[in-house]
């Protein structure tokens, strides 16, 4: 097995069922320019995940743009979190990177 | 019903009336009729020049109903449209309808007047700020018109649109009502938004800032069509009157798109000696500017004319001598003013010479090569540059179905995508020009031609540029961003889109 | 271009750029590190860059950023790898590392190829050295601004004091036959500098230059573009080699004047040149 630290991560996901990981400060990513994405990810106590969309898309890829960032927060194992996202027309990956530096800061 | 566009229309509007749908660009034509005009005779002796708006309201005898109208040639700098509406609304007038050529944010105040029945009906060829919005969410009595700046002359021409009082903004008016652009500190150049209604409304009325001893020179709309004349502090901002252009884009995506136009442009022929050119005031159509003027430096090529809406840089390629003549609408800058002033072939033409489909010929119809933007852009090559992509007005034709549907060579050039939303759908929000008059989509990514243009397929197909069907340009944008939701409006109308030969295109419905 | 920006990232690959490169080291601030690398990593998975060769500036292998530049952004397959303040050490390190990384994650071995930067003087005097020791390194490419800070000396626009450096490196990547990259023109503004200092940097050897506005891509294009007569030359040398293969004939000969291998590559390398500058079809 690789030991980096994302092989070490998947693999500990995939082997216990998905860890009930917690992140555990307020950590952000991401910026206000146009095709970007601002990310704020900030723990709670809920167990849930919660997600505040702003979009100047909304209508066109809300729906799409909401689906990416609990993808990804489902994929690094995170079952509670709150998220604030204000999105200025960022493209699916770039959703998904800044989502994925958010929660990595908030875990550090 | 539909229109030939597929477009489904009511066949009557409330607060419209009978819809005579859009049959083809060039489909109503033939024999026209200039209406006649009731004209009060001023005798040897009698004044023009009143002490204020309110009492210019009193003697053109403002009435609940009327239709009254301005030019936009002071752009987001315009006192005057709020000065007028203001001084009607305190007289407890009601049910006017505004035809302004063009509304901009700084009229923002007009949304009271809407929303307390001063104001019910408006007709424009451009709106944008928050009368747009207001309008776009229902809050206008009855359903705004858009027309075109040639289809505008058209209907005060034809009776169409029936102007009861016309306040024309004036930057230099005599005391007998001769009135020019160049002169006084709110100067704004040409007037040629001005002409049709000031000779063919019930009154006239010149508000200036700068009130001259007779005569005035030059004239640019005679005395003999004024009938009163009021003086005020200030007829606008000069800053927001040259608020109108934009700098060449820095955007290297422009920049690009600029360049490829340009390639275009080379290979469909038209640069040779006694070409005519015409383009916006966008950053990426200034840039296909400088691109198309070194290419006729490099090859020597002298044109005919340029046209339009006027800036700096076009000025520069007339004073290069890279144009013999430029005909002016409207000026956008101080450039185009001075030059407007001095140079003998700089020359007016009203907005009626300018675009209207029905008189003996529109200069339009000399048109070789137009560089027009756009919002959205369907697969038939439909463009709307009227609603954005919310479904809120924020724009209109302008000159755009006019120089498109004149013009031999009438190219878009737009990013394919901007912020996530590609240009190119299946169909648009709202038709401004028909896909007919529109011959090439140039994009950083891909150039569109229109399959009725097999000429020029063939031309460009000798080029190194990325050809490819329209279809294939927009999957090609879906496939970076996703294909987008439709936007869901109400099923109110709340514009009614007039082509510039006055048959419905299209209706702008409410907002949710 | 800055790694950290999505914009930049999704256009790179149409303004024109023969390669581009996302960086990760100067264009992006120290707390960004992380987050470009994400971003970098990502953009080369989803986006289309097609014909354009992607190249990644990772950070120097003694910061505390470097190996995880390597770690993560080899492991999506960029073209090639940018290697700052090379040394024989740093490329074979990396060297090292990629090979590891390309076993695991099931890539051609050798794939992921290498540029060296040099950009210090202990780099430029051991250039053969950092070119040898490994397999992947494909160009160089000349730091002009960090080099010159390193030697003591201000970095001009006419260039007299990368001169030697201009020259070491051009004599270095002919030795070994891989590309010699030439140092950014850093006035955006100054076309005409720009062309003077391209044409320069090309009558040294240099195979290309660096541009770091897309701008400059038209200039240094032109600078570095076959002449209409040098094109139709080049195109009768390979017609005039096909009908001597056609007739069987191993030697042939051109205007009077025998054509020899070194005239038939630089007329194969000028129509190549040719055809991406899209000067012919």
């Amino acid at each position: 097995m690789k030991l980096d630290k994302d092989s070490i991560w998947t693999a500990l996901n995939k082997e216990s069922g998905g860890i009930k990981v917690k992140i555990s400060k307020v950590a952000k990513a991401g910026t206000l320019e146009s095709n970007d994405i601002l990310v704020m990810v900030m723990p709670n106590d809920n167990d849930t995940v919660e997600l505040e969309l702003e979009s100047i898309v909304m209508q066109q890829f809300g729906d799409v743009i909401r689906k990416v960032v609990l993808e990804k927060v489902k994929e690094m194992g995170i079952e509670s979190i709150t998220i604030k996202a204000q999105d200025k027309g960022a493209l699916d990956y770039t959703i998904s990177a800044r989502v994925e530096t958010a929660i990595k800061r908030a875990l550090a | 019903m539909k229109n030939i566009l597929g477009r489904e229309l009511p066949d009557y509007i409330e607060g419209y009336g009978k819809i005579e749908p859009f049959m083809g660009a060039f489909n109503n034509t033939g024999i026209k009729e200039r209406k006649s005009v009731k004209v009060s005779s001023v005798t040897p002796g009698e004044e023009k020049v009143l002490a204020s708006i309110e009492e210019a309201l009193d003697k053109v005898q403002i009435k609940d109903g009327m239709t009254i109208s301005f030019h936009h040639h002071l752009r987001n700098g315009d006192f005057v449209l709020n000065m007028v509406l203001e001084a009607i609304a305190k007289k407890g007038i009601k049910d006017i309808t505004v035809a302004a050529s063009s509304i901009f944010p700084v009229h923002g105040p007009m949304v009271e007047h809407m929303r307390n029945g001063v104001v019910t009906g408006v007709v424009a060829n451009y709106m944008s700020g928050p009368v747009a919005e207001a309008i776009s969410r229902g809050e206008l009595k009855k359903p705004a018109i858009m027309q075109t700046h040639g289809g505008r002359p058209r209907a005060i021409e034809s009776g169409d649109l029936h102007i009861d009082v016309a306040f024309v903004a004036a930057p230099t008016a005599d005391t007998y009502g001769n009135i020019n652009g160049v002169g006084g500190k709110s100067a704004c150049g040409a007037l040629g938004y001005a002409v049709s209604d000031a000779e063919f409304a019930d009154k006239t009325v010149a508000i200036t800032d700068n009130l001259v001893p007779y005569p005035a020179c030059p004239i640019e709309i005679s005395q003999i069509y004024v009938d009163y004349v009021v003086q005020v502090e200030s007829i606008g901002d000069p800053k927001g009157i040259v608020s109108g252009t934009t700098k060449i884009t820095k955007d290297p995506v422009g920049l690009k798109i600029a360049k490829m136009a340009t390639e275009v442009i080379k290979a469909s022929g038209l640069v040779k000696d006694g070409m005519s050119f015409q383009t916006g005031a966008g950053g990426t159509s200034l840039a296909v500017a400088a691109e198309l003027k070194e290419v006729m430096k490099k090859e020597g090529v002298v044109g005919s004319f340029a046209a339009g809406g006027v800036t700096g840089y076009i000025v520069d390629m007339f004073e290069e001598g890279l144009f013999q003549n430029i005909f002016d609408v409207q000026c956008f800058d101080l450039q185009a003013v001075e030059s407007y002033k001095k140079n003998l072939r700089h020359q007016p033409m009203s907005a009626s010479m300018y675009g209207n489909p029905h008189n003996k010929g529109a200069v339009v119809n000399h048109l070789d090569i137009m560089i027009l933007g756009a919002t959205e852009i369907d697969t038939d090559f439909n463009v709307n540059v009227t609603t954005g992509s919310s479904g809120v007005i924020m724009g209109g034709s302008g000159g755009h179905s006019d120089t498109a549907a004149g013009a031999k060579l009438a190219i878009i050039v737009t990013n394919l995508m901007k912020a996530r939303l590609p240009i190119i759908k299946d169909r648009v929000t709202t038709v401004t020009t028909p896909g007919e008059s529109v011959d090439v989509i140039v994009t950083e990514r891909g150039i569109a031609v229109n399959p009725r243009r097999t000429d020029l397929l063939e031309k460009l197909s000798n080029t190194n540029l990325p050809v490819m069907t329209i279809e294939e340009l927009k999957n090609m944008a879906e496939k970076i961003t996703g294909k987008p939701n439709t936007i869901h409006t109400s099923d109110d109308i709340v514009a009614v889109v007039e082509y510039r030969d006055g048959t419905v295109i299209d209706v702008v419905k409410k907002i949710k | 271009m800055p790694g950290n920006n999505p914009g930049m990232l999704q256009n790179a690959g149409i303004l024109g750029a023969d390669s581009i490169i996302l960086d990760l080291e100067d264009a992006v601030s120290l707390t960004e590190k992380d987050s470009a690398r994400v971003l970098v990593r990502e953009a080369i998975k989803n986006v289309d860059y097609s014909n354009v060769e992607v190249i990644v500036r990772i950070n120097p292998l003694d910061t505390e950023f470097g190996a995880e530049d390597i770690n993560v952004i080899a492991r999506v397959k960029p073209d090639t790898i940018l290697v700052p303040k090379a040394d024989e050490a740093q490329i074979k390190q990396v060297d090292e590392m990629l090979n590891k990384i390309e076993a695991e994650e099931g890539i051609e071995a050798g794939a992921i190829k290498l540029i060296a930067l040099i950009e210090t003087a202990y780099g430029l005097e051991t250039i053969y050295d950092v070119i040898r020791v490994s397999k992947r390194v494909v160009g160089v490419l000349l730091g002009g601004e960090d080099l010159t800070s390193d030697l003591g000396v201000k970095r001009t626009k006419e260039g007299e004091e990368i001169f030697y450096a201009r020259n070491r490196v051009v004599a270095a990547c002919k030795a070994m036959k891989i590309d010699a990259i030439d140092t950014p023109f850093t006035d955006t503004n100054d076309y005409e500098g720009l062309a003077k200092d391209a044409a320069k940097a090309k009558s040294l050897g240099m195979t290309g230059k660096s541009a770091i506005n897309p701008r400059q891509i038209d200039t240094i294009h032109s600078v570095y573009a076959p002449t209409e007569a040098e094109i139709k030359h080049a195109l009768r040398v390979l017609d005039a080699m096909e009908e001597a293969k056609r007739e069987g004939k191993g030697v042939f000969s051109l205007d009077g004047k025998m054509v020899d291998a070194p005239i038939i590559n630089r007329a194969t390398t000028t129509v190549e040149l040719a055809k991406i500058l899209g000067l012919i079809r």
